[in-house]
């Protein structure tokens, strides 16, 4: 009965063929260790997001004299709003948290290298989608760093030559933020970029699976297969990593719920004090930062003493990402069989990136903005010293079969 | 791949409770999500009991109230209308209110808690429209009845305890909404008793 | 590299004042269990505050069933306005009229506790001292040049300010610790009135804690069974 379903099914569209190529018969490396978790958990994340998005427009009401009201509205008169809220706000912040530690994956592991560049290229675009998707829900809740944030970010735009105030002018719809601005923001919030994110999400799975995944050693397993075709160092998706991603899963939510139903403000950090404020065009807040996933880019638009240089070294900060499959000239993947000299690279660079996180976070004085300075320069060298050094870099042999 | 022996039992064991408790979550992540569509504290606040002062309601007269959005009717019957009640039983569909349209306390043959007020949510028991009162020319619907309502959409018909009559497209009679007296002139609808 | 990471471990300290806050603020020490504080919060509250600040995002029945109040001693205690007890607490001086009286618009108190922290908020209604400079009379040490009168003198007596920046007080209705408990009450009420949920959501946190944590045991279990085949 079920079969006959299948089969008639099968004659119409490739289903179960879909179901082997990608998750029954796909090979994938034994050897996935922690970091190879993150992935699986944005998917998780961005179905939390999408699901409690699509109930928290139920009850939000995108106007400027509505906004404010309306989300405490459903924090206190709609059942279990608040919890919908909280799994949202809480997210957001693990959207990023989630996908930072899995880019970080692909930096050690020299996922981005050949022949994964178009994989690493849409990993990018999903990573600045979701920067687009973050910066407008965040003036949603129309509080006071909703307002005073989305002011100063599109400011940026301000300082592109001859074309940046009309720019910011046609982003804002108004002279200043406003009820437009917020419509707008709304609608591509919550259609458009969401839209945009699942596309590239597919085509992200696509081009893995074309390729085949990397693994902690860097090695290709379809170089070595048996006489079925099979890779000697693979094993079927399912069921050996659907039940470990399930695990996975399992310890993620349990970080993730205790951050929801005891620290939801993170500190100040998910929810930021002053957005419980309604948002006041009269009054800017003592001090504005944006929220922290933004703030290693806003870091270093600080540091730059000048307002269009700033924006252009916060661009190519992001920008430069995108070319690291190019920039990196080395053959082999893996930091394991890397020379010394890019291990302490990749530290380095994880140190930079954490201080500029920090001191987005924190107000801006003459010391810090010199500390500033020098981590923008060492993040930046990360890149610069990887491209001289990868060429002739010194690597370790290469094993032929992955260890564990 | 290790050749050791599978142990299928302890697998298909722990799948299953993988699955059990994994379903389980997925019930209870479901609970937010279905309950949030639940009236909230404002539509709560806004369907909240009415309190409604009827000492100025002449015999014959009809008015009417909003209660969560829908028109209540309070009727104060005259003693010919409540006389004129039983005689026509046979002609109705449901004449001892035996479908429970109406609270415990207005189970009773005038469906109401004193017999010269009837109060009743004036939305046809069909498709929802709102029927007419018909004081002194109700006969023209059904013959040797004086008082009753007639539904101008398709035609049902209601006697003055709001019970429907037979050979209409309304299948139950009118709803008697929760209601309480807190004195001679004043009812509170959308409370039942021994409530504040 | 390593150097560097030295240098900014050594800074850490003053980065930390840097973005801290400027002045001393003392412990509230709120029990959001303590119903019958928050009720005596709330009364002081509706009392000396609610005249002029709304709290105007909740509703005056959910504030009696989460602090186990009748609707009827609700009504008759706390309300003061024509308003149904379903009805959002909205205050009864037109905002209009307000801004000419003070200069500014009294903000809603809903979610002050979020915004500025509840120590700032007990501090707050403990740092008002005399200042004949200023319109209404008085100053704040926690939040100067403040533009609003001292509405609990009467309990507190009159603050002076001594040249060591310690307050004395004489003449209030409450002693020193009773004033204390006082503003420790009216604090509490706005914990409260800034997250209604926070007691249920943790309460509901232990729960979902203890399920996630079968749920991982369970799932743990399942995928060492399968890893057998690899290993």
């Amino acid at each position: 009965m079920v079969k006959n379903l299948i089969n008639w099914i099968d004659a119409r569209i490739p289903m179960t063929a879909t179901y082997n190529r990608h998750v029954g018969q796909y090979a994938t490396p034994t050897n996935f260790n922690f970091w190879y978790f993150f992935g699986s958990l944005a998917m998780l994340v961005l179905v939390n997001q999408l699901l409690t998005g699509i109930w928290l427009t139920m009850n939000y009401v995108p106007t400027a004299e509505g906004a404010f009201a309306s989300v405490e509205y459903i924090m206190r008169d709609v059942e279990y709003g608040w919890l919908l809220r909280y799994m949202h706000s809480t997210g957001a912040s693990a959207f990023f948290v989630v996908i930072y530690l899995h880019m970080f994956r692909g930096l050690i592991y020299g996922s981005y290298q050949k022949p994964r560049e178009l994989l690493w290229l849409f990993g990018m675009l999903i990573f600045l989608v979701l920067m687009a998707e973050a910066f407008m829900g965040y003036l949603l809740p129309w509080g006071q760093m909703s307002y005073w944030g989305a002011q100063v970010i599109i400011s940026l735009f301000g300082a592109i030559p001859v074309i940046g105030d009309d720019l910011t002018l046609w982003i804002r719809g108004d002279y200043v933020i406003s009820g437009a601005t917020l419509n707008r923001f709304f609608a591509l919030h919550v259609i458009a970029l969401p839209l945009v994110l699942v596309v590239l999400v597919f085509l992200h799975l696509i081009a893995l699976h074309e390729v085949g995944s990397n693994n902690p050693d860097g090695i290709e397993i379809k170089k070595n297969k048996d006489e079925n075709g099979w890779p000697v160092d693979g094993i079927p998706f399912h069921p050996y990593y659907t039940v470990k991603d399930i695990m996975g899963v399992a310890g993620f939510l349990i970080v993730f719920c205790y951050v929801l139903f005891f620290i939801p403000e993170g500190g100040g950090y998910f929810l930021e004090k002053p957005n419980f404020e309604a948002a006041n065009p009269m009054k800017t807040p003592e001090h504005i930062a944006p929220v922290w996933y933004f703030t290693p880019f806003y870091a270093i638009l600080r540091a730059v003493p000048d307002k269009l240089g700033g924006v252009i070294m916060m661009g190519l900060s992001i920008g430069v990402l995108f070319v690291l499959p190019w920039l990196d000239r080395c053959k082999v993947k893996s930091v394991r069989y890397r020379s010394t000299l890019h291990k302490l690279n990749i530290a380095q660079f994880a140190v930079s990136f954490i201080v500029l996180g920090y001191l987005g976070v924190v107000p801006a004085s003459p010391t810090l903005t010199i500390v500033a300075q020098v981590f923008t320069f060492t993040y930046f060298g990360f890149f610069v010293a990887l491209w001289v050094y990868s060429k002739n870099e010194k690597t370790k042999p290469v094993p032929a079969r992955l260890t564990h | 791949m290790s050749n050791a022996p599978v142990d299928t039992g302890r697998r298909r064991f722990l799948t299953a409770a993988t699955a059990v408790v994994g379903g389980a979550g997925a019930v209870a992540v479901a609970v937010p999500f279905i309950k949030s569509w639940n009236p909230s504290a404002k539509a709560k606040a806004a369907g909240a009991p009415v309190e409604v002062n009827i000492s100025k309601v002449e015999p014959g007269q009809l008015i009417r109230v909003e209660w969560r959005g829908k028109p209540v009717w309070v009727v104060r019957r005259t003693e010919a209308v409540i006389n004129e009640l039983p005689t026509h039983d046979a002609q109705l569909r449901d004449p001892a209110s035996a479908e429970m349209q109406q609270p415990e306390y207005a189970t009773n043959p005038l469906r109401s808690i004193k017999p010269e007020y009837f109060i009743a949510v004036g939305i046809c028991t069909h498709l929802g429209c709102s029927p007419t009162y018909l004081p002194d020319s109700f006969a023209e619907q059904v013959q040797g009845v004086t008082s009753g309502f007639f539904c101008p959409c398709h035609g049902s018909k209601f006697d003055m305890a709001g019970r429907v009559f037979q050979g209409v497209p309304a299948p139950l009679n009118l709803v008697i909404p929760p209601h309480q007296y807190v004195d001679d002139g004043t009812v509170i609808i959308g409370v039942d008793k021994g409530v504040a | 590299m390593k150097k560097l990471f030295i240098a900014l471990v050594a800074l850490l300290p003053t980065l930390a004042i840097a973005a801290g806050g400027h002045v001393h603020l003392e412990d509230a020490n709120v029990d959001l269990h303590d119903k019958a504080s928050l009720e005596r919060g709330l009364d002081m509250f509706q009392h000396y505050c609610s005249g002029c600040h709304s709290t105007q995002y909740q509703r005056y029945e959910r504030v009696a069933n989460d602090l186990g109040i009748s609707a009827d001693d609700m009504r008759s205690k706390y309300m003061f306005t024509d308003a149904k007890i379903g009805e959002l607490m909205q205050n009864a001086i037109p905002p209009k009229d307000a801004a000419k009286w003070f200069g500014a618009t009294p903000p809603d108190l809903t979610l002050v506790a979020r915004v500025r922290g509840e120590d700032w908020v007990y501090s707050y209604l403990k740092g008002f001292y005399k200042d004949p400079s200023r319109p209404f009379g008085v100053n704040n040490t926690v939040f100067p040049s403040v533009g609003m009168p001292h509405v609990l003198e009467e309990l507190q007596g009159t603050p002076v300010k001594q040249e060591d920046g310690t307050i004395v007080v004489s003449g209030g209705k409450l002693n020193a610790e009773e004033y204390d408990q006082a503003v420790r009450d009216i604090t509490g009420f706005l914990v409260y009135s800034a997250e209604p949920v926070k007691l249920e959501r943790q309460a509901l946190g232990w729960w979902v804690l203890g399920f996630l944590f079968i749920f991982f045991i369970v799932a743990y279990l399942l995928k060492k069974e399968y890893w057998k085949d690899v290993h």
